[in-house]
């Protein structure tokens, strides 16, 4: 490196963000990626097709007893592409939260040995989760020719926006997790929970309005991914999202973002005492 | 010039919190808040106020007793922890390698651990591309290069991770301990090229409990005793003022270092004492301790007495081709061994207990002190003087009267 800059280790004065460093360590995320993809399907038979089977399966069992048995209202589309559709966004949430919650501590030999920005271990764990998303979105074509389901040009910018929208939801409350799961390890036993309330308080197998209650649905509408799974299916269903819910759920993502960062940030220093 | 590193009144301050598990559970945190009780903590200074010099090009050891702060300061170096107080500036790339292969994992060949290895260390994917080969050759894993690896054996794992290591090219390299382990030859390799990074002009900041190769790698030295820095100056002074300091009696069991968490120690005794200062009178030096296996493993017991940083008697089973493999499980061993008619006087025990060839779990050095009394010989002997060897000799004259 040219710069011979001069640096000083101190107590703190820590500045929030590092760019320069993080960019300096950019190949860092590309390396922690790739090594948590390939150790996901390693030794395993059917590989990358795992990314794919599992959204798939899981839209089977909904279909057969949300769509057939209890006949949940969809939003005039067929059930299969409503649940899917769902699936594939919300899964970049959940498999991204859970893996960098526990990204700090699984890593963590490796903080007390290596210095780097720790935010990269997080980030990537949400990279990797992107990467399944990537996989399930090609079957996700398929699906959308097999019912010969139209969509709006409205999903060139959609797609990409709700992608963003749970990219940022998942990266806030993660960060937020990993910091506090490296000091209180109580946190391992509340994310599953965690996300299994937040999975069945987001649209993804069933509509908002399906719910009577106002203030319920406002309640619902706090998920920070309730944007990201409306707006993704937005150029599908066609049905415009409601626009104050859509707006307390985009607040919720942001400030977890940034309460997530901060609280991160704040604690990062002293990760290699407590790991 | 300017110094690469200007370590100024760093200290780092730990909070020992007194309470069984690792980790403060957030149950404890919480119903401490509602007791209203301050958590039972107790401060401990790991480093106090050390200042200190690097110049560019220098190679300085750091040499002190386990607990002597000597990781807290490298980790403080490294940025993996901050000091609490004091600062240090830098002004080089700093590469630290606390410890051989970190993120190595088995599933990965050991083409994809060299790529992600390589990079955690702070190189860069185009200089790893370019050094790949010499990396591959060093290592002399070539042909399992495509194999995951945890079908490596660990001496293999450890020439891959030396290799990665071998080919940074940092301003600044801190390295702690990591030649502890590995064969000789290995070894051997390893130490001369630390000492290429020097001749290039890299700075190296050197930590071992290995005094020989401390000496021959590092010119300077700093002396840490309790978190407090209590000497600096060339490195023979600093070993010296390391190896004569009597260190207050404590039980053997308590001074054993770990390397690796896959044996435990206890009641060790060396002629019926625990101490770690024992008198022996005779020729049987006997050691005996308890040790629990965590797992199968190959394990011997090396044993090496020295006189002033002089080896001058060893004891190995490996050396007849004897090495015992032990099952997972708790046994008491006991060893006799023969010592040779030894000068009176003082000398150093070492005990290295190892998986021969391969690393070492637990080891003293330079902290058992040994009385040798031997009655046999002229009182003359007694008294310091270098130019008799610590061993005598025996033999035989016959003598013919010629005229």
């Amino acid at each position: 490196m040219e710069e011979s800059t001069e640096y000083i280790i101190a107590s703190s004065g820590h500045r929030l963000f590092n760019w320069k460093e993080l960019w300096q360590f950019r190949e860092l995320f590309y390396f922690f990626t790739w090594r948590d993809v390939k150790i996901k399907y390693k030794q395993t038979v059917l590989g990358f097709l795992w990314a794919v089977l599992q959204p798939l399966l899981m839209m089977t069992i909904f279909t057969l007893f949300f769509g057939r048995a209890l006949n949940i209202p969809s939003q005039s589309i067929p059930y299969p592409v409503y649940v899917f559709s769902g699936l594939i966004i919300w899964n970049i949430f959940s498999t991204g939260l859970t893996s960098a919650s526990n990204s700090m501590v699984n890593n963590a030999t490796i903080i007390k040995k290596i210095y780097f920005p720790r935010l990269i271990i997080p980030v990537s764990s949400i990279l990797v989760a992107l990467f399944d998303f990537l996989m399930a979105f090609f079957l996700f074509g398929i699906i959308l020719i097999f019912y010969k389901q139209p969509v709006s040009w409205m999903a060139l910018f959609l797609w990409p926006l709700a992608l963003l929208i749970s990219v940022v939801a998942t990266l806030g409350l993660g960060c937020w997790l990993a910091a506090l799961n490296v000091k209180y390890r109580d946190f391992r036993y509340v994310i599953p929970f965690l996300v299994q309330v937040l999975f069945f308080i987001t649209p993804v197998i069933y509509p908002i309005s399906l719910l009577k209650y106002p203030l319920l649905q406002y309640i619902l509408a706090c998920s920070p991914m309730y944007a990201a799974v409306e707006l993704f299916r937005l150029p599908i269903t066609g049905v415009p999202p409601n626009f104050v819910f859509l707006s307390v759920s985009l607040l919720s993502g942001f400030l977890l973002l940034l309460i997530g960062i901060l609280y991160f940030k704040r604690t990062e220093d002293f990760f290699a005492d407590f790991a | 010039m300017k110094p690469i590193l200007e370590i100024q009144g760093v200290g780092k301050k730990y909070r020992i919190h007194h309470q069984h598990g690792g980790y403060v559970s957030l149950r404890e945190r919480m119903a401490n808040v509602l007791k209203f009780e301050k958590n039972q903590t107790e401060d401990f200074w790991a480093l106090k106020d050390v200042s200190f010099e690097v110049q560019p090009g220098e190679s300085i050891g750091i040499i002190g007793r386990n607990g002597a702060g000597k990781s807290t300061l490298l980790k403080i170096l490294s940025k993996i922890t901050p000091p609490t107080t004091g600062r240090i500036v830098s002004r080089g790339r700093i590469a630290s390698l606390l410890e051989v292969g970190t993120g190595f994992h088995p599933e990965l060949t050991g083409r994809e651990n060299i790529f992600f290895n390589g990079s955690l260390l702070g190189m860069k994917r185009k200089e790893i591309e370019t050094k790949f080969d010499e990396i591959v050759d060093f290592s002399g894993v070539e042909k399992f290069l495509d194999t995951p690896l945890k079908h490596y054996s660990s001496g293999m794992q450890l020439r891959l991770a030396f290799a990665v290591a071998a080919f940074l090219e940092p301003e600044i390299l801190i390295i702690d301990e990591v030649l502890a382990v590995g064969d000789a030859e290995f070894q051997k390799k390893c130490m001369k090229k630390m000492g290429d990074v020097t001749v290039q002009g890299s700075t190296l900041i050197f930590v071992s409990h290995n005094l020989p190769s401390l000496k021959s790698i590092c010119h300077t030295g700093i002396l840490l005793r309790e978190g407090k820095l209590v000497l600096s100056g060339s490195i023979d002074e600093v070993i010296n003022e390391y190896t004569s300091y009597h260190i207050e009696e404590g039980t053997i069991a308590s001074v054993i270092h770990y390397f690796q968490p896959h044996i435990q120690l206890e009641n060790i005794l060396i002629n019926g004492s625990d101490k770690n200062t024992i008198t022996v009178e005779g020729n049987i030096l006997s050691i005996s301790f308890e040790i629990t296996f965590l797992k199968r493993i190959a394990f011997e017991l090396d044993v090496h007495l020295k006189k002033e940083e002089l080896p001058v008697a060893s004891y190995a089973n490996f050396v007849q081709n004897k090495v015992t493999t032990f099952e997972a499980g708790k046994y008491l061993l006991n060893y006799a061994i023969d010592l040779p008619p030894l000068r009176s006087g003082k000398y150093k025990l070492d005990l290295y207990f190892t998986e021969p060839f391969v690393s070492w779990f637990a080891v003293t050095e330079n902290i058992i002190d040994v009385e040798i009394v031997n009655t046999m010989h002229h009182a003359f002997l007694t008294s310091s003087s270098l130019k008799w060897g610590s061993t005598l000799l025996d033999g035989e004259v016959k003598i013919g009267r010629i005229s």
